[in-house]
């Protein structure tokens, strides 16, 4: 015969066991990183790679050949390369900070590949497609001094409003020097971009308004010997 | 990926643009890239199969064939084209490879050939992709280890005898394979004989017979005719004994084989007789007398050396080790459980068998195993529900570990039925290669006689063979001259051997041939006799020599004697006359002389003017070196 009593204990007994561990299961179920488990919900990814199948083709080759500087064969080679790399047609940042990472083994490159990226992004819609890749590249490798100086004022604005200031400054310089990574002769220091950026500002900033606009940029950059000579080193790359 | 860094390098060049603003000191000056930039397409033609690619793509990988200049070897001028002889089918992967920076491992192309393609183009087999990595690893393994058991059961059981094996090997050899020799036979069928006496009479001893007179209790057969038992116990016993004793003996490696299951096997199973022997009759220890006489049914294990069978599944039991103690985990798991759960469901009830959980250990184990006795049942309503739950997951819980345990079982069984196979296919293979190897010999051997024959008629000879005959016989005739021996046939060989005895006496030169024999016994199981056979050969040569050649010999002879022999340049120069002196061939394989000992000085053996030919040829021989005759010999 059933002993109720014992019955009655024993179940209260896994009761309150039952009450002391459920916290502990809830806390682990909430955990995020569980939640990302497959295990947790396994049809929503099919949907969510149907959706990311973006393809993009770009404008007509004699389109492109007007827009940039490069020849049909150059043309050619180039999309060849990049839709070898990007089937789908376009970068988006995290592929591009990758690629960009590979060439910088030492140090930690995607801050200045986020900048790079949203200099290439001209229509900034979050990806870079052929023709941004080719208009920048026919710019910085074809393009006329003027040309490669707005390039690099519009890469140094971060938010695009025509001024360079100090706090941007140091974000790009930052990101440089990061790309240096640990190990430098001599020791990277920790004020070593802000004093860069001080010297940068006192050559740019004529006016000493604490920002470097597009024409203080250009005029400072054409007096100056050095910058000029190297502006045609990197002609041949193509 | 090497791809994408080659490909974006330009980019990242010239994003540089970025840094000159800011640059702090000059730049460097750009590497000067003379190459053209411009892309072409290459023409790979594999078998008559014309691949097309662009140069850029197959320069991805600068570390393989196709991406370094070892292609150029394969240009073809005439067809502008590069020309390789392999298998089209595995190239258009190979070419993907290049395309798509992924190797990937076609599952229909057998392992091998594609590892051998792989090699051939410079490509390490690890970058294959993740998709078809582990495809391939499995067969790899797989292939590596039914190579590794093949070489095994060659080596292992019908390799002949090495020639100088001591009786203690042939005796392992005759233990461990007694398919050998009939003795080996004989012996091994007795054991097994002996030993299935022996489980027998085990079993039989405790059949209850009829009581003697005088008695009504019935008694069991080991005790009624306790001596006629203890004869044949004591017969197995001794044969056991002795085997195991000559096992000890022949093993090559005692410790191994005393640690070995077998030999621990044997040793359980006489055991107990000389326990038995050595204990005194005493009633306490009998008891334990008794429970060693168990111990005697493991000479049925003895059987696992007559049945392969037994083999296999000892085998794989062992090598499902893992899936075994799983099974015994879960079960004890289980069987603890449900034992707890009944015994306090059937706790309360009168005259219950569920005394205490271990009892109940019985009750889950007879459940579970659906067997139920039926000695203890539930009589509650939780009580039977349970057991209900205990006999459904019991079915559950034996059958999840059955299918591994099987499956390996099948594996083993058809490897082993694989290697019987493969025996009995080696065989055949062997077989049909040694016909093919006698061909090659007897036609070898046709053509000299041809050759010997008449020199004329060598026109006839040439039409029949092909070019590879041609250059392969002439290399066959070259190793004959340099070491001075001939090719023979089986039979010309034992007629040798035989007739080696009678020329034993005749020939002079034995002598030295026995010299020559004592030094240098390392060439094969019959040095002195070779030696001897090339001593007749001479002999036999200079009885041929017509009158023309004897006189050119005396001339040798003037020749050798007068020029002190101490230059080798001066033999040499008698060397290239003997060669024009002599057209037959024969002469001049009797004055080509047996590799000489160096030990011989020119002043040892030079012998008084009348001296027989081979007198003069050891004259020659002793002053003439090694090097030299190989000279003379390679014309």
């Amino acid at each position: 015969m059933l002993d109720f009593g014992i019955l009655n204990r024993g179940v209260a007994k896994c009761l309150s066991l039952f009450a002391k561990l459920l916290p502990i299961f809830i806390s682990v179920i909430e955990n995020p990183s569980f939640k990302k488990c497959k295990f947790t919900k396994p049809l929503a990814g099919i949907y969510e790679l149907e959706l990311s199948a973006v393809r993009h083709r770009p404008e007509g080759l004699e389109q492109l050949e007007a827009q940039t500087r490069f020849s049909r064969k150059e043309l050619q080679i180039l999309y060849r390369g990049f839709k070898n790399e990007c089937p789908s047609g376009v970068v988006n940042e995290e592929t591009f900070k990758d690629i960009y990472s590979q060439f910088f083994p030492q140090g930690d490159a995607s801050t200045y590949a986020h900048f790079l990226f949203n200099a290439f992004d001209t229509d900034h819609n979050g990806s870079v497609s052929f023709e941004d890749f080719v208009m920048g590249l026919s710019i910085l490798l074809r393009g006329t001094v003027q040309e490669k100086l707005n390039w690099a004022f519009n890469l140094y604005d971060i938010n695009k409003d025509g001024y360079i200031t100090k706090e941007e400054m140091l974000d790009i310089m930052k990101a440089i020097y990061d790309m240096m990574g640990k190990c430098t002769y001599p020791v990277l220091k920790e004020e070593t971009p802000r004093q860069h950026v001080e010297v940068f500002f006192q050559k740019m900033d004529k006016n000493k308004d604490g920002v470097v606009t597009i024409d203080e940029f250009i005029d400072c950059c054409q007096n100056d010997e050095n910058i000029m000579r190297s502006m045609h080193l990197f002609e041949n790359v193509l | 990926m090497a791809a994408g860094v080659a490909t974006w390098l330009p980019f990242a060049r010239a994003a540089a643009v970025g840094w000159l603003p800011l640059a702090k000191k000059t730049m460097p000056k750009p590497p000067v890239d003379n190459s053209s930039r411009s892309d072409e397409i290459l023409y790979v033609n594999v078998s008559g199969v014309r691949f097309q690619t662009w140069k850029n793509t197959l320069d991805r990988y600068p570390e393989t064939l196709l991406g370094s200049s070892e292609k150029e070897f394969f240009y073809n001028e005439d067809t502008q084209e590069y020309f390789f002889d392999r298998d089209p089918e595995m190239f258009r992967h190979i070419l993907n490879f290049y395309r798509t920076g992924k190797l990937h491992y076609p599952r229909n192309e057998c392992i091998q050939a594609f590892d051998e393609e792989l090699a051939f183009y410079g490509i390490v087999p690890e970058i294959i992709g993740d998709c078809c990595m582990e495809e391939y690893r499995d067969r790899k393994k797989e292939n590596q280890e039914r190579l590794a058991e093949d070489t095994e059961a060659n080596e292992a059981s019908d390799a002949p005898l090495p020639p100088h094996s001591t009786s203690r090997e042939r005796l392992w050899r005759a233990f461990e394979n007694p398919h050998t020799s009939t003795m080996a036979l004989v012996f091994y069928y007795v054991t097994g004989f002996f030993i299935a006496v022996s489980v027998i009479a085990n079993v039989v001893e405790t059949v209850p017979c009829r009581p003697p007179k005088g008695s009504v209790k019935d008694l069991p057969c080991g005790e009624k005719y306790q001596l006629a038992f203890f004869c044949m116990d004591t017969a197995c016993v001794l044969i056991f004994t002795f085997e195991y004793l000559m096992r000890l003996f022949a093993a090559p490696s005692r410790c191994k084989f005393m640690r070995s299951v077998m030999s621990v096997i044997d040793v359980v199973a006489i055991m107990p007789y000389y326990i038995g022997l050595v204990m005194p009759e005493n009633e306490d220890v009998s008891g334990a007398f008794v429970t060693l006489r168990v111990f005697r049914v493991f000479r049925i294990f003895k059987f696992s050396r007559h049945s392969q069978g037994l083999r296999i599944l000892g085998y794989t039991l062992k090598s499902c080790a893992s899936e075994l103690g799983f099974l015994l985990f879960s079960l004890t798991m289980a069987i603890i459980i449900f034992a707890t759960v009944m015994f306090y469901a059937e706790k309360g009830t009168k005259g219950s068998t569920f005394t205490s959980i271990p009892a109940s250990f019985w009750y889950t184990i007879v459940t579970m195993t659906t067997l139920g006795y039926g000695d203890m049942v539930p009589n509650t309503i939780a009580g039977k529900i349970f057991g209900s739950i205990c006999s459904l997951s019991g079915v559950l819980v034996i059958a999840l570990p059955v299918p591994v345990i099987v499956s390996n079982f099948s594996r083993i069984y058809h490897q082993n039925q694989r290697a019987d196979k493969m025996r009995a296919q080696q065989k055949v293979r062997l077989a049909r290669i040694r016909m093919a190897k006698k061909g090659t010999t007897n036609a070898f051997l046709q053509y000299k006689e041809d050759r010997d024959r008449d020199s004329d008629s060598t026109a006839l000879c040439v039409k029949n063979r092909s070019a590879f005959e041609h250059q392969h016989h002439h290399l066959l005739h070259c190793l004959e001259k340099t070491t001075n021996h001939e090719f023979t046939d089986e039979m010309t060989y034992s007629e040798l051997c035989m007739t080696e005895s009678v020329g034993f006496r005749t020939s002079r030169s034995t002598s030295l041939s026995s010299q020559q024999g004592a030094q240098n016994n390392s060439t094969g199981c019959c040095p002195r006799r070779a030696r001897r056979r090339a001593a007749m050969r001479l002999a036999n040569s200079t009885v041929s020599v017509s009158r023309g050649s004897v006189q050119e010999l005396d001339m040798l002879h003037v020749k050798t004697t007068s020029i002190p022999p101490q230059t080798r340049s001066s033999l040499n120069a008698q060397a290239d006359d003997l060669k024009l002196n002599c057209g037959e061939q024969d002469f001049t394989a009797a004055i080509i002389s047996i590799p000489t000992p160096p030990a011989n000085t020119p002043d040892e053996s030079l012998p008084p003017s009348p001296a027989p030919i081979p007198g003069i040829l050891r004259n020659t021989r002793a002053t003439a070196y090694t090097h030299d005759t190989v000279k003379i010999s390679s014309l």
